[in-house]
């Protein structure tokens, strides 16, 4: 090992001696069976992505229902509920969970901190090929007798298991539950990689608190996923038991279609606290990658370091702290011990602090700042607007009293749309535009990038904006039709219908950004190494795109931390975390800290 | 330039929107006017939040674009702005935080004077029993559920001897007085609902849940189902009618003697 000269305030990192990767000697090997994290991301972005489109689908047929009831005589009550059920587990859990961390995991954080590959590449490539697998359980519901489950994606029992849902007698319950538990093996493969990796394999140099926003966003929702899914593990176990062996985990004394089954004693609010133990920390599994990846896009794009970043390292984990203990304010309403809403909708309030911050610090990033308005940095501010806005609109369901007459309203689903779907997936596209060049060596098109931006951003605030006030009114959600309700006025339908327009269009325009993906894999500008400019290690590798394992001879030794822009005195307005310090170039910033 | 004009119409679009739009609460027909109250509380601390958020981003990419010679400081950190940031929120917080707290308090206490009815959900139809001249009602199991009796009533307690059952769906509540709804499912969990008055809760199989409210105002009100339970659950409705005392006292009575007319060994 050579000693190499650290500069003042550099700690030497945990690190582990540089091994010998595997080395692919076929196609298949290399492609398809690969051992490489870059590849594995690839083949997690592409996979979750197509189980996206699927879900896009299926979100236009529950909103031509929703917006023109009856008109489609092809989707009835039963396909109606199995539409919403399938969209709503495929988005949380097989899309935007296993892109953030599939996807962006893999490819980012061993380039960030600059390791040649995970720590485990085996069983990175089986978190692969199991999250596959799970994906081909799912959708072989669709053609399994009885069709999905319709039990609604948070899958309550008794429910969920009884035959007046969709599939609850049949297939479909089953697959999903079988889906689930798959996925959550494969899952712990990757996220056990994940922190491992983040914890032992950074480069010399490459401290904790030098570590870019990114690494540390996804590093902690790998960590609460670990903790999280085991949760729904033992809910999925106790639920099959419950529908194949005739247990009762969660069915007490009932009836089913009038005849009394034999079961007892079971609860159906022990599955909702531990669906929701997994469920909440879910949330922000999603969302602090997101936090992660946005700090870097307005850091890089406006030119300037990210402000407050241990602040912003210490509200990342405090929100991942936080965010265990706030799990039943999904439950208020649910017959739980009322007390119990004191306590949770304190601590669901507290977690408002911390979220505020990184907010505080986004936008204090742009305050004097040379903002490239970049189509990354486009999605960035949107992420940052409809972010607030669900943010915000979370403030008035956790506040216990308040959600009585929101909760499982319209108002519900516009708020976790804006605030876990809208949000979490405009910072998915502005990383998929800021990272393309690295991944593919070409730019993706500029134009249509914009085209893409604006119709996305625009209309899917117009989509879920309105349809706060639908909840307001008392429209219920996971409604097949409205039908007469008193309170609810001609003008609603309108809106409705308005409302599944825009997602219609919306929807459309997606596939500018499919053309623009395949497109530029031949046709964009050649990117170069560093076409943003930026600091982080990724973007320093000898060659792009960067071959297994990434560094060639030797790995990067880190300097400084991410965000060294228009440092005073600089020659250039960046400074790679690589760069060592000269007479000229003092280290500037947290590199002291 | 556009980009900034943008933003600021997001905001005022928005602002525009929740002003003058016609979608918003209906009346309401309950003692929980407080709950309004403290959404009117957190929409004007959540808008002004918004409304400054957006329109300090469209200043700076107003202000801060990029152009030739542009030049971003270097400012890693600032301890005094954060930690005063960090207070305000806290505060604005807590004082959306404590009025929550306050009203659920009174929420989950219900008055002594309330009366017991009892809701009973089932896929997909609501049933009602009243505690009869006792003021009691007796206990329940749904495993004494059976044809000539859909509600698993305990016919060996006697507290359910004079309990009034009314199905079809139609409660009628005299107005002004403090009800306690003692909410209980046979067979799935359904949300007893009621927009017009704030009211919601889960009706869970294997237990009984409340949720007490006082209607403030006579007309008939939707109950809607709010807990997805199954292929029906959007068909799942019903109604309260909220009657002066002299009107609900005849139906009342009607009720019972369609009880007894019932129990009478006529064949």
């Amino acid at each position: 090992m050579v000693d190499v000269p650290l500069g003042p305030g550099t700690i030497i990192p945990a690190e582990i001696e540089d091994v010998e990767l595997y080395h692919p000697k076929s196609w298949v090997t290399k492609y398809v069976f690969s051992q490489d994290a870059k590849v594995i991301a690839v083949q997690y972005a592409i996979v979750a992505l197509s189980v996206g489109v699927v879900a896009l689908v299926l979100s236009w047929l529950m909103r031509l229902q929703l917006g023109f009831p009856g008109v489609f005589s092809f989707i009835d009550a039963n396909a109606y509920y199995q539409f919403i059920t399938m969209h709503g587990m495929m988005m949380v859990v097989y899309v935007l969970t296993a892109l953030f961390l599939g996807g962006f995991g893999n490819y980012l954080i061993p380039l960030m901190i600059g390791a040649r590959d995970m720590v485990f590449p085996y069983v990175n490539m089986l978190s692969f090929w199991i999250y596959f697998l799970a994906v081909l359980v799912l959708v072989a519901s669709f053609f399994a007798p009885g069709g999905p489950t319709g039990a609604g994606w948070t899958l309550y029992p008794p429910q969920a298991i009884l035959s007046g849902t969709p599939g609850g007698q049949d297939w479909g319950i089953i697959l999903m539950l079988v889906s689930l538990m798959i996925f959550i093996i494969g899952f712990t493969m990757g996220g056990l990689n994940y922190v491992v990796t983040v914890l032992q394999a950074r480069t010399r140099g490459m401290t904790l608190m030098r570590m870019p926003l990114t690494v540390w966003g996804i590093f902690t929702a790998s960590f609460m996923a670990l903790l999280a899914f085991p949760a729904l593990f033992v809910g999925c176990v106790m639920m099959l038991f419950d529908r194949a062996l005739g247990t009762s985990f969660f069915v007490p004394s009932i009836v089913e279609m009038g005849q009394p089954l034999d079961r007892s004693g079971g609860s159906p609010l022990l599955f909702q606290h531990l669906f929701w133990f997994f469920g909440h920390p879910e949330v922000y599994i999603v969302a602090l990658p997101a936090f992660g990846i946005v700090s870097d896009l307005i850091s890089t794009h406006a030119r300037r370091n990210i402000f407050g970043y241990r602040m912003m390292v210490w509200a990342l984990l405090a929100i991942g702290a936080l965010s265990f203990v706030v799990w039943a304010h999904h439950m208020y309403v649910s017959g739980m011990n009322p007390s119990f809403g004191f306590f949770f909708a304190t601590t669901t309030l507290i977690i408002a602090i911390p979220t505020a911050i990184k907010v505080y610090n986004w936008i204090l990033t742009l305050w004097r700042g040379d903002i490239h308005l970049t189509v990354p940095m486009l999605f960035a501010l949107a992420f940052i607007i409809t972010f607030v806005n669900g943010g915000l609109t979370g403030l008035f369901l956790g506040n216990v009293v308040v959600d009585v007459p929101l909760s499982d309203t319209m108002f519900v689903v516009a708020h976790f749309h804006m605030v876990m779907g809208v949000a979490p997936i405009l910072v998915i596209f502005g990383a998929i535009y800021h990272w393309y060049p690295k991944v593919t060596g070409r730019m993706l098109n500029d134009t249509l990038g914009k085209l893409h931006f604006w119709v996305t951003f625009l209309g899917a605030y117009a989509i879920f904006f309105p349809m706060h006030y639908l909840g307001l009114m008392g429209v219920p959600r996971r409604y097949y039709e409205i039908g007469e309700m008193s309170f609810v006025p001609p003008s609603a339908h309108t809106l409705n219908a308005f409302i599944t327009i825009v997602a219609l269009v919306v929807g459309a325009t997606q596939m500018v950004f499919v053309f623009n993906l395949i497109w530029s894999l031949r046709h964009g500008r050649v990117a170069g190494g560093n076409p943003w400019r930026a600091t982080t290690l990724e973007w320093q590798t000898p060659e792009t795109p960067p071959p297994h394992g990434n560094w060639g001879k030797e790995q990067p030794v880190v300097y400084r931390w991410a965000y060294d822009y228009n440092v005073p005195g600089a020659e250039q307005d960046f400074i790679p975390q690589n760069q060592p310090a000269t007479n000229t170039l003092p280290l500037m910033g947290l590199a002291h800290a | 330039m556009a980009v900034a004009l943008i933003l600021v119409l997001v905001a005022i679009g928005s602002v525009a929107f929740h002003l003058f739009s016609p979608w918003w609460w209906t009346p309401i027909a309950s003692n929980w006017r407080y709950i309004d109250t403290t959404i009117i509380i957190t929409f004007w601390i959540t808008g002004v939040v918004f409304v400054a958020v957006v329109v300090f981003m469209a200043y700076c990419v107003f202000r801060f674009r990029h152009r030739p010679g542009q030049q971003a400081i270097y400012e890693p950190e600032n301890r005094r702005l954060e930690g005063w940031l960090t207070v305000v929120t806290a505060v604005g917080v807590a004082a959306m935080l404590a009025p929550g707290l306050f009203v659920w308090n009174q929420f989950i206490t219900v008055p002594e004077d309330a009366t017991d009815v009892e809701i009973v959900g089932q896929q997909w139809q609501w049933s009602f029993r009243l505690p009869g001249p006792d003021g009691k009602l007796g206990t329940s199991d749904a495993r004494a559920i059976g044809p000539d009796n859909p509600l698993g009533i305990n016919r060996d307690d006697s507290n359910s001897k004079d309990d009034i059952v009314i199905e079809g769906g139609e409660l009628h509540l005299p107005i002004g007085k403090p009800v306690k709804a003692l909410l209980r499912s046979v067979d799935v969990i359904h949300d007893f609902f009621l927009p017009e008055l704030r009211t919601k809760m889960d009706m869970v199989p294997g237990q009984i849940s409340y949720v007490w409210f006082t209607p403030t105002r006579t007309g008939t009100f939707d109950i809607l189902c709010a807990e997805l339970c199954g292929v029906g659950h959007f068909q799942m409705r019903g109604t309260v009618v909220v009657q002066e005392q002299s009107d609900y006292q005849a139906w009342l009575q009607e009720q019972t003697a369609r009880k007894f007319a019932r129990l009478a060994p006529t064949e």
